[in-house]
């Protein structure tokens, strides 16, 4: 298990380390580059040069390179020059990370939550119409895109209804006090409740928007899995022992079916982040998503390198905490 | 051919009905149904075998064979029909030209941006004064190009980068499936929006190239998987034994047992194309060039309009949901017509 867990943690730096290797190219060949970003369109060339060799942009690529790498393992990417001009791009970070950590995962707890019951019973049964409509509907569910449908519920729910807040992570009203960043976790140590609701329901729009599309995936990997359990000779030799249902539902069925669900849902993560991008836009949730929204629109160099570093190792850490989950609920994995 | 189709159905479909409205609650009717099952099946033992037997059914024409029945497939299929015959007859559709100013008069940047539906023009116009309906159809070419281009684009990456790694193996496939591990440890849309900031000048190319970028790794890794599981497999050894050359090998009798899988991904990418075209629009960093209408660029456009004028966001977003639906209706079909697990 530990060797396992050693060998994974390896390759995850080699990930990572080969990522920031095409991040520092990308951002090299990016039009104008990071000098055009702070001098503006109206440089002269002298500045332009000073500049460069002020950045060490004079350098041989390789230098450029290990300096970027060593600034990196710090943390220090620079300063931010759009999103929160003269903040350094590690706090932008820092700052909004909660946010988004909220949001995701309050998406795929919904996904989780909705997807794999309701997975189990379409299994169950099959070629019904209770079948027939979620499977549909979750194949319209992946043919909508994100920031429509979270346009449509904002539009209906927040505008029109006005059951829910329009954009936001708290109310203006609410003075709650901080923490750790995670608005409903703060409400709850705080014992702030009205703190906790408020903040809770400024998850659940754009909560759901971000959930459709892990929980359309996890439903149609959860129906394809029971099926396939399903027609197991074990399920079969359970049925004939005699065994009752619930036990064939929970230890023949069920955890057999769960392990592609486990790894689909680390897989979702990603998806998540990027998502992110577009519902957290949609609302002005403040999150990561928003920032990248900006930092891509305003080119903002800086806060890019951050958070697609941290979008990147945070998936490559999640899904290897997924593996190490797999290797616990299934001793088959951990002899590969 | 057709007596075989009906002594292989009744073994199947009658089943399926019969679990399908017992089973809710209980294994029993299950087993019930298999027992069943077992039953029907127990006199044409010999029968099955001849079927297996005889002039053996290619797995394209098996597949077509149910997909004709299939009323999923038929759906997504008549969509897409659809979709493609008005993109390519657009401009003899379309009742006025997409890019013409028509209705610029009645534009009123405080009081009325966008002019409502009247006689000639059923939807009205666009916040420029143009005719929303003839953007709507002109607009599905675009849209058919990029959900296209993307598709073909990154299936042929992914197919060299995948038969290379599946192929050749070694260190050449350690190195291209590190590669393909890191362009999938970035999320996809962020990939796409990284590799769209690269370029000075939006445009559709770019647009294209960006959302082709990231569906090169998930083919490669799909078609490395089946290749892989062929390489031992016994049509390849003897292939190797008779003498043939690898190059034939690879591409004669490894390449279009892979493909399957391969295609079925390649008709859900048509879809996701078309829905993450609209994301890249929608930051910002789609095609601005609005004389080429774009279902996904309408979508981003309108969002300016959306707590007051919503329609103008509906239908193209409509336009989306209906075609990306359509694609991936026959996608999953697709992929439960070649799936040798559920053939029958």
């Amino acid at each position: 298990m530990l060797r396992f867990i050693i060998r994974r943690l390896a390759q995850m730096v080699g990930v990572v380390v080969f990522l920031s290797l095409l991040l520092f190219l990308w951002l090299r060949s990016l039009p104008g580059g990071t000098v055009s970003a702070i001098l503006g369109d109206r440089a002269t060339p002298e500045s332009r040069a000073r500049l460069e060799k002020a950045l060490g942009l004079d350098d041989p690529l390789y230098v450029q390179y290990w300096h970027f790498v060593k600034r990196a393992a710090v943390g220090n990417f620079g300063a931010s020059t759009k999103v929160l001009p003269g903040r350094d791009a590690f706090d932008v970070f820092l700052m909004r990370f909660p946010a988004t950590i909220e949001l995701s995962t309050f998406a795929i707890v919904v996904a989780v939550a909705a997807g794999v019951p309701l997975g189990y019973l379409a299994a169950r049964r099959r070629a019904t119409i209770f079948d027939n409509l979620t499977v549909i509907g979750s194949l319209i569910g992946v043919a909508v895109p994100v920031f429509f449908l979270a346009f449509l519920l904002k539009y209906f729910f927040a505008v029109k209804l006005g059951w829910l807040p329009v954009s936001g992570r708290q109310s203006g009203s609410i003075d709650a006090t901080r923490i750790t960043g995670f608005f409903v976790l703060d409400g709850i140590l705080t014992r702030e409740w009205d703190a906790a609701w408020d903040a809770f329901k400024h998850l659940i729009l754009p909560g759901l928007a971000l959930a459709t599309i892990p929980f359309a995936v996890i439903f149609r990997i959860t129906r394809a899995s029971v099926l396939e359990v399903l027609d197991e000779d074990f399920v079969r030799t359970a049925e004939s022992k005699g065994l009752t249902n619930r036990i064939i539902r929970g230890r023949h069925v069920m955890r057999n079916a769960l392990l592609p669900v486990v790894t689909t849902i680390g897989l979702q993560v990603g998806g998540l982040l990027a998502g992110a991008i577009l519902t957290e836009t949609v609302f002005s949730f403040g999150g990561l998503g928003e920032a990248l929204a900006i930092s891509f629109r305003e080119r903002d160099f800086a806060v890019l390198q951050v958070l697609i570093m941290a979008a990147a190792a945070l998936f490559v850490l999640v899904n290897l905490l997924v593996d190490i989950l797999y290797a616990v609920i299934d001793p088959r994995v951990r002899t590969r | 051919m057709p007596e075989k189709d009906t002594t292989e159905r009744p073994q199947t479909a009658p089943a399926d009905d019969a679990v399908a409205p017992k089973s809710r609650h209980a294994f029993g009717a299950r087993r019930k149904a298999r027992i069943d099952d077992l039953a029907a099946t127990a006199g044409r033992v010999d029968e099955a075998g001849a079927v297996d037997d005889g002039p053996g059914v290619s797995l394209i024409a098996s597949a077509w064979r149910r997909l004709r029945r299939d009323r999923v497939f038929l759906i997504g299929l008549t969509i897409t029909v659809i979709f493609v015959l008005v993109a390519i007859f657009a401009q003899w559709i379309a009742p006025h030209d997409p890019i013409k100013q028509y209705l610029i008069d009645k534009v009123r940047r405080q009081s009325n941006p966008v002019p409502g539906p009247e006689p000639g023009f059923p939807l009205g116009a666009d916040d420029r004064g143009r005719d929303l309906l003839s953007r709507l159809i002109v607009g599905s070419q675009q849209t058919l190009i990029v959900a296209v281009f993307v598709t073909i684009i990154s299936l042929v990456g992914g197919l060299v980068l995948g038969t290379l790694a599946g192929a050749v193996g070694g260190w050449v496939d350690s190195l291209v499936m590190r590669i393909v591990d890191v362009m999938l440890s970035i999320p996809s849309l962020l990939l796409a929006f990284s590799v769209a900031a690269l370029a000075s000048k939006p445009s559709q190319w770019t647009v294209i190239i960006a959302i082709a970028v990231t569906y090169i790794p998930v083919f490669a890794r799909l078609l490395r998987g089946t290749m892989l599981a062929q390489r031992h497999s016994d049509h390849v050894l003897a292939a190797r034994a008779l003498g043939v050359k690898r190059g034939a090998i690879v591409f004669r009798h490894m390449l279009p047992n892979a493909l399957g899988p391969v295609i079925v991904q390649a008709t859900l990418v048509l879809a996701t194309a078309v829905i993450d075209a609209a994301a890249l629009s929608f930051l910002g960093l789609g095609n601005p060039d609005q004389r080429q209408p774009e279902w996904g660029q309408m979508l981003g456009v309108a969002q300016e309009y959306l707590s007051s004028y919503p329609h103008l966001a509906f239908y193209p977003a409509a336009c989306i949901i209906v075609v990306a639906f359509g694609f991936t209706l026959m996608g999953e079909s697709l992929r439960e017509a070649l799936d040798p697990k559920t053939r029958r």
